[in-house]
């Protein structure tokens, strides 16, 4: 047990230390930067937690080869993405997508934001309640009499 | 025999932490004084004894005492003295040891140093803590003991992890800890005061120390952590919403809400049910990051032990502490008495407005660790939510906090004039306006998104000095009475004012160096040259470089800005024998505020000279990401340093904010 933990540990240090080779890059410019700019939201699926852009690892070299033939053959970033998760699964995305399966992370964090906002607007339009009156002379003799008694 | 002794110790400890909960809770239910004496008397034994066996732990390693099973997976003899000390908590026993020294040790600071108490809360937290630590210990002393022996030890040591082989991570490892299980003792002290049904302002008087000193412990725990990724893994990334970082992250945040509310409560008696959930959360995000870090259920660069059932046993601990935490607080919460009243325009509705957002970023990181897994479990297929996602709800929730951030302070108790606040800002809001239009004007290419950022860092930063100068009447009074005024300020005031410059700090460096990162790699022979923005880097030389345990091959690159030479780097690449593992040693040259940072690859033959694959950032304002939160921290030290929070001192007799109601 405690060896195949060391040795996932090692597997997952391996994917570490980014070396995108400079060789493979497009001649075009603005291709180029479409392809590294879903570099980061390209998950390497045998890394621990990386993007493509940041791995060593053999996936990554071959799925940053991918993005970029298909990029160069003219193809729109959707339909890169639309191959990539065919093959891959939705795993590969690390800008996940939204759908149903996704609503709830995507939407909790602003509902909870648009309900506590509600919640301080109807606090806030309450009336405020009406100021303690200090007590009456009838009262206060009231209340002398109860502390005496 | 150190070994056994310490594993006697460790056994002790426990026992005494069990009697440490049963006695002050007999003693509480009897109102014997000599009783709840006495637990607290097990409770400084209990960290006594964790002591002891920490020491026998740490004699193992540095003696390299490869009998015992965790010295021999996790040292070795060649290793630097200070790696070996590191090495004790660098391995999931030994950490759980570290982990239980602080829990009881902070246990001992409340049994013996909170005598500003009330008797009957504080048997409530001493008992509190000796259950939190019994249940740790039990699992230490049960399924993951690292004083163990084996029976044949081997002659040497499987060594420490060398990405592990840092000072950073050395050191960084206490600080976090010490701030995870801070927030142990305002967990006790939110269940004592549940128990006691009584939630006040003195209350939380008592509580924000404790929140405080967690907080910047955990604020130097993350950032020297984060600042070791940044270095040491060559990715030139410094946050990676990894499920490690964000376990770190969630108590961070949950702490960061709890301060913030606890003020209300404190000045105001009012959020009191809130502050106590903020307290109870701290904790339990403390104990969810154990658990999401040692079993193995989150895929994470950071990987600690892997093992499932321990991983049961963390959740176990944790269902029982957070669910008989939360138990009462909804059999407990709804007799609390509501508190203070505020009108809509009020420095109340800007902190809950701040806490409401703060939570909300919090719940995003919690989904994004989270969601991954209960899709699985119910869908069977796989998501990922990576950094994309959290761009996308994170970074506008805690925008949205940012930019109301330096009016709250401005804002009086119970009604505050908006606008009267808004008028003493507009010369802050001119100045951020204007660095955003620079920052967007100067920088290619144009991101306007970077440029708000930078802005909303200016923006803290100018706000948060308007509101001193508001304070100190510069302007109204003269130079000499403003300094008088200044002077007089408390240092809780002059905490805020550097936690929240550094905060600006931070947010201007992160969104700059993120936007305007420059980068660029070349396969380099000797002489070569690489453009990386407005410098020249030229590999000079590579040679081989011998270690205390690693042999490794160094190169000297030279980086010059208009034939000035501004810095001469030395990357290199280490092999450790020990592990057959290479590693790449990032070299870092600071011009000013801005880092260049340069990753020797691998060494190729295939052209018929020796090349290297070389790259390189410019790291533009990175200094600042570091930086600010350290300044955050040192915001929490001198704060915490103010004579009203110290903790045990008599308290000045404070006019309670509402009357105590009897629990039902």
């Amino acid at each position: 047990m405690r060896l195949w933990a060391a040795l996932a540990a090692l597997a997952a240090l391996v994917c570490l230390a980014a070396a995108p080779d400079p060789a493979d890059e497009l001649s075009n410019p603005a291709q180029e930067a479409r392809a590294r700019a879903m570099f980061e939201q390209i998950r390497c699926v045998v890394c621990q937690n990386e993007s493509i852009d940041d791995s060593e690892a053999d996936m990554a070299r071959i799925v940053r080869q991918s993005i970029r033939t298909q990029i160069a053959a003219g193809r729109s970033d959707a339909q890169v993405r639309g191959f990539l998760v065919q093959r891959y699964g939705e795993f590969i995305l690390l800008r996940p997508r939204f759908s149903l399966a996704n609503a709830a992370a995507w939407l909790v964090p602003f509902v909870i934001v648009g309900a506590g906002g509600l919640v301080i607007l109807w606090r806030a339009r309450r009336p405020p309640p009406p100021p303690v009156s200090p007590l009456t002379a009838e009262e206060e003799a009231r209340l002398a009499a109860l502390r005496d008694s | 025999m150190t070994a056994e002794l310490g594993s006697f110790a460790l056994i002790l400890a426990l026992v005494l932490s069990l009697a440490q909960a049963c006695l002050s809770i007999t003693g509480r239910i009897r109102g014997s004084a000599a009783l709840t004496g006495a637990g607290e008397g097990a409770a400084a034994g209990a960290f006594l004894a964790v002591a002891c066996a920490f020491t026998a732990l740490m004699i193992a390693f540095v003696t390299s005492d490869f009998s015992v099973v965790n010295v021999a997976e996790n040292s070795h003899t060649a290793k630097p003295l200070l790696y070996k000390i590191a090495g004790v908590w660098g391995n999931h026993d030994g950490s759980m040891v570290l982990w239980c020294l602080a829990l009881t040790g902070f246990g001992a600071v409340i049994a013996l140093g909170g005598d500003g108490l009330p008797t009957r809360l504080k048997a409530n937290a001493v008992a509190s803590q000796g259950v939190l630590g019994a249940m740790f210990l039990a699992y230490t002393v049960f399924a993951s003991n690292p004083l163990l022996r084996v029976l044949h030890p081997p002659v040497e040591g499987a060594s420490l992890n060398p990405i592990l082989q840092d000072p950073f991570l050395a050191i960084h490892p206490p600080f976090l800890y010490s701030g995870y299980v801070g927030m142990s003792v305002v967990y006790s002290l939110a269940i004592a005061a549940l128990i006691e049904g009584r939630i006040d302002a003195a209350w939380a008087r008592w509580v924000r120390p404790w929140a405080l000193a967690s907080w910047s412990l955990l604020t130097i725990g993350i950032t020297l952590g984060s600042f070791w990724a940044y270095y040491e893994l060559g990715w030139g990334g410094w946050w990676a919403w990894d499920p490690v970082e964000n376990a770190s992250f969630m108590p961070w945040l949950a702490a960061t809400a709890l301060l913030h509310s606890a003020v209300v409560t404190e000045k105001r008696g009012a959020l009191s049910a809130w502050t106590v959930f903020l307290a109870l959360m701290a904790f339990t995000f403390s104990m969810l990051g154990a658990f999401l870090v040692r079993s193995g259920v989150l895929m994470s660069v950071h990987a600690f032990a892997v093992n499932p059932q321990r991983g049961m046993l963390l959740l176990g601990i944790l269902g029982v502490a957070a669910g008989s935490g939360f138990g009462l607080f909804a059999w407990r919460a709804p007799s609390l008495p509501g508190g203070g009243l505020f009108a809509p325009i009020s420095r109340e509705t800007a902190l809950v407005i701040n806490n409401l957002f703060i939570s909300a970023a919090a719940v995003t990181v919690l989904l994004g660790t989270l969601y991954p897994l209960i899709r699985e479990a119910l869908t069977s297929d796989m998501a990922s939510f990576g950094g994309p996602y959290y761009t996308l709800t994170f970074v506008p929730l805690m925008a949205m906090v940012l930019l109301i951030l330096p009016i709250g302070p401005l804002l009086a108790w119970k009604r505050a004039d908006l606008y009267g606040a808004l008028q003493r800002l507009w010369v802050a809001a001119l100045l951020a306006m204007a660095a955003g239009a620079l920052v967007l004007l100067i920088n290619q290419p144009h991101k306007a998104l970077a440029a708000f950022g930078v802005a909303l860092g200016a923006w803290l930063i100018a706000g948060t000095l308007a509101e001193l100068a508001d304070r100190a009447h510069v302007g109204k009074a003269g130079p000499g009475e403003a300094m008088r005024r200044l002077g007089r300020l408390p240092r809780g005031a002059w905490g805020m004012t550097l936690a929240h410059i550094g905060m600006g700090v931070f947010v201007m460096g992160a969104a700059f160096e993120t936007a305007w990162r420059v980068e660029a790699s070349k396969v380099m022979g000797l002489g070569d040259h690489l453009t990386l923005g407005v410098y020249q880097l030229s590999l000079d030389s590579v040679g081989p470089f011998e270690g205390p345990n690693f042999a490794a091959e160094r190169g000297m690159v030279t980086v010059t800005k208009d034939g000035q030479t501004v810095c001469v780097g030395q990357p290199a690449r280490r092999f450790y024998p020990v592990q057959r593992q290479t590693l790449s040693k990032v070299a870092i040259c600071p011009p000013g505020i801005s880092d260049i940072y340069i990753v020797l690859g691998e060494r190729r033959d295939d052209s018929g000279r020796p090349t290297w694959l070389v790259r390189a950032y410019w790291n533009r304002w990175s200094r600042l990401i570091f930086f600010g939160p350290l300044l955050m921290a040192l915001g929490g030290v001198v704060s915490l340093s103010d004579r009203r929070l110290r903790f045990g001192l008599p308290q000045r007799a404070t006019k309670p904010a509402v009357a105590p109601e009897p629990a039902e």
